[in-house]
């Protein structure tokens, strides 16, 4: 059914029309809507039979729906940003457990500082902890990913994220087609797990392995991963027989037939991106888009066909690996290995900071002429940073670093420093 | 009332004497239909307390539940000693996830067994005093505070044995530990730190709290049952001395438990919807010294350099616990 509804309001129906057992709800922005929206839908009997659990922190929602899910019950919890690093230790262990837990994660910065909004750092922080990552563009995709998400972790017994951004996604109020219940019932049938807590069958889950053992149950993961691989795509066909429309899946290319520069992203910029691209083509401009929609498992072959064609590619990204440069741009580089491209990594959006068209149109522009450093930083302010560093050249004791950037762009005019 | 001590024991032992009872008034672990819950084969050091305990614990939680149990376990000895890959010496349902969690893992299995039907399914979460009193503690009054229908025991062995005998949050005071060396003015762990958990189990008003040892396996048996045959968060917390942690002799490990009831150091009572119902006597009082000289863990209190001002902070500890829950037939005893 079409509506125009909050992307939260239209995740939550969609995890209610896959008939969850367990709900885990701590609160943390942006993904606070979700939970709200299925704990209303469990209260008021319309989610049924389901327990919804109102825990005491993120580490307890996993740990709850590790729970539930070891003893058969199809699981289900949203966080972000803190959340999902306050919860990390069993996030690993839920993948190690081989649980096929489905969680939404509201993609928000991770501080300090504190930042609410919208990147990446957070669930690419949890690149290899056996989780797969699924990166919604739009709200109907994050509906629909939510729907194949628990196909794919219940087919493989592996947990699975959904990924969407935080109040880009998470609050923005679009047109999305909700499925029926009987169209969701014949795509995803019940739970059957592969590993039960039963009094019927006593078995020990989560012995301790030692080296004669370790490495072959960490190689199935990995297995399991490259096996997601075809499923994915197996599941995104499905996912149009069933319910008419394309979502999901590896990748997916824009404008990228003779393009000769080639833009790789995930998530909502995609927009942004797509519609700067399409200017940049009415002026005969070679350009193109790769969309990466499944960051975990990581589709080498995908990403290295798209791009085989073109001369050069930026990746963007709304993360950054501190020391190092881009995440995703490391895992885009390497499955490319060989090829002889020329690649460029652009950070961007970092903590919410806005990816306007006009940023890109130049940036797209710089790329063309590979006129860039390898590694760049979207609209950053380098006479803030260069103010900052020369402070900590002159004194000392120069005082915490967001305050005086804050003072010095004007927006604060508390902060002290030495 | 806790369990009441049958009059059959042998003098001098107190062993109870199964064979003098009814058969009705005999205990799980004489029966055997016993379910060895933790099968023989694991790898606890001879004389672990905590075996001991887990043991009685849950052969006793499964008789209660007609063998409708999962159990949930946190990292720790018990974790470790009883599932030695490749092998387990869990015959119930057992999974153990992390070090401080397991209450909210056991939250979770309840949690499925109720949306699927099965409430005939009970669900016991364990783990040593550190993944209880300390790392898992958020998670335990989580889920005490939502009544979770969870029994959650504490194998209580008064520190960190797993890695190697470091302080807990249960290690009591002047206590030799690995980080609490007796060196220094105060040898030993600190005097005015530490919690009480069964107490703070208690304020979150759960339908069930008790302490047992495993000293009196009847009364440990009675407790379970009794936590067994209700619903919500209960807590039990069972004194298990460690050998190697206390530095005593494998066979001393009851001997150890009774004289920490006896002396009045490990309180051993029950408690429902936060109020004492009841405690088990002290039936010859005991002065602390004989329970700490014993212990290696307390070696620096006593011989060539003695701390009979340290020994006598101790006894006041065992009296004020003896004045507070009333353990002693009359206080002038
Ligand atoms: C998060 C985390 N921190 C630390 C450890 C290391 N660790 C494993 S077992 C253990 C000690 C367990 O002590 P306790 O809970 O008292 O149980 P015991 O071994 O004494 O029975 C520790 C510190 C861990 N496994 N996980
Ligand atoms: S170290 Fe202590 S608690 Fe651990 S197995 Fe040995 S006796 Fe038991
Ligand atoms: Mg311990």
């Amino acid at each position: 059914m079409l509506k125009q509804t909050e992307g939260s309001k239209a995740v939550a129906e969609a995890i209610a029309l896959c008939r969850p057992e367990v709900i885990c709800a701590y609160p943390i922005s942006p993904q606070t809507h979700i939970v709200e929206a299925l704990g209303e839908m469990v209260k008021s009997g319309e989610l049924t039979p389901c327990e919804f659990i109102n825990v005491e922190s993120e580490f307890a929602a996993m740990s709850v729906a590790i729970g539930s899910s070891a003893a058969g019950a199809r699981s289900y919890t949203a966080t972000a940003s803190q959340g999902l690093l306050f919860m990390v230790e069993a996030v690993y262990n839920a993948a190690g457990l081989g649980l096929p837990i489905v969680m939404t994660v509201a993609n928000r910065a991770i501080g300090a500082p504190i930042n609410i909004w919208n990147d990446h750092s957070d669930s690419l922080s949890q690149r290899d902890s056996g989780w797969m990552q699924l990166f919604a563009e739009t709200n109907q995709e994050a509906v629909d990913l939510h729907i194949q998400a628990f196909r794919l972790a219940e087919e493989l017994s592996m947990p699975v994220m959904v990924c969407m951004d935080g109040f880009i996604l998470t609050h923005a109020f679009e047109r999305v087609d909700i499925p029926s219940q009987e169209q969701v019932d014949s795509y995803l049938p019940p739970f059957d797990p592969r590993q039960v807590l039963d009094p019927a069958e006593p078995v020990s889950i989560g012995a301790m392995v030692g080296p004669e053992a370790f490495m072959e149950v960490k190689y199935l993961a990995h297995a399991k991963q490259m096996q997601a691989l075809g499923l994915i795509q197996q599941l995104a066909s499905e996912f149009r027989t069933t319910f008419g429309r394309d979502s999901g899946g590896l990748v997916r290319t824009y404008r990228a037939d003779d393009a000769e520069t080639m833009v790789v992203a995930m998530g909502s910029v995609l927009g942004t991106i797509k519609d700067t691209v399409d200017e940049m083509r009415d002026e005969g401009h070679k350009i193109g888009v790769l969309g990466i929609t499944s960051y975990r498992p990581f589709p080498q072959r995908e990403v290295r066909a798209a791009l085989q064609n073109c001369k050069r590619f930026v990746v963007l990204e709304k993360s950054l690996a501190v020391g190092m440069g881009g995440i995703a741009a490391t895992d885009v580089r390497m499955a490319v290995t060989g090829s002889g491209l020329k690649g460029f990594t652009a950070i961007a959006g970092l903590g919410g900071r806005a990816i306007p068209k006009a940023s890109l149109h130049r940036l797209f522009r710089e790329v063309e002429q590979e006129d860039l450093a390898p590694v760049t930083f979207l609209d950053l302010d380098r006479d803030a940073v260069n103010k900052q560093l020369e402070r900590e050249k002159q004194t000392r004791r120069s005082g915490p670093i967001a305050e005086n950037i804050l003072y010095d762009k004007g927006i604060s005019s508390t902060a002290k420093f030495g | 009332m806790p369990y009441q001590p049958v009059k059959f024991y042998q003098t001098g032992t107190f062993t109870v004497g199964n064979r003098l009872l009814a058969p009705d008034e005999r205990s799980v672990q004489s029966s055997r239909m016993r379910s060895n819950s933790i099968n023989s084969g694991h790898r606890a050091c001879q004389g672990c307390g905590e075996a001991l305990g887990a043991r009685y614990a849950i052969d006793a939680a499964m008789a209660a539940s007609d063998g409708q149990l999962i159990a949930v376990n946190a990292t720790g000895c018990l974790e470790v000693f009883s599932t030695p890959y490749p092998e387990s010496s869990w015959q119930v349902p057992w999974i153990h996830s992390l070090f401080g969690n397991a209450p909210a893992v056991a939250t979770g299995v309840a949690a499925a067994m109720k949306v699927k039907g099965r409430q005939e399914v009970r669900v016991v979460a364990q783990g040593g005093d550190g993944g209880t009193t300390d790392i898992g503690f958020g998670c335990l009054s989580g889920m005490f505070e939502r009544n979770d229908d969870v029994l959650y025991i504490c194998y209580d062995n008064e520190a960190y044995m797993n890695t190697g005998v470091q302080r807990s949050s249960a290690t009591p005071p002047a206590a030799r530990t690995a980080t609490t060396m007796p060196v220094g003015p105060e040898p030993g762990n600190v005097f005015g730190q530490g919690k009480n958990v069964p107490e703070i189990a208690m304020a979150h008003g759960i339908p069930y709290v008790a302490t047992a040892t495993v000293a009196d396996l009847r009364d440990l048996e009675y407790k379970v049952r009794k936590a067994m045959s209700m619903h919500g968060a209960r807590y039990i917390q069972i004194f298990v001395p460690c050998p190697l942690g206390f530095g005593t002799a494998s066979h001393d490990t009851i001997r150890i438990a009774r004289l920490a009831r006896e002396t009045g150091m490990f309180p051993v009572f029950e408690a429902e919807h936060g109020e004492v119902t009841g405690v088990l006597k002290i039936r010859h009082k005991v002065a602390v010294e004989e329970y700490l000289q014993p212990q290696k863990r307390f070696a620096h209190l006593f011989g060539k350099h003695p701390h009979p001002e340290t020994v006598a902070r101790l006894q006041a500890i065992a009296d004020r616990n003896i004045r507070k829950y009333g353990l002693l037939e009359k206080e002038s005893d």
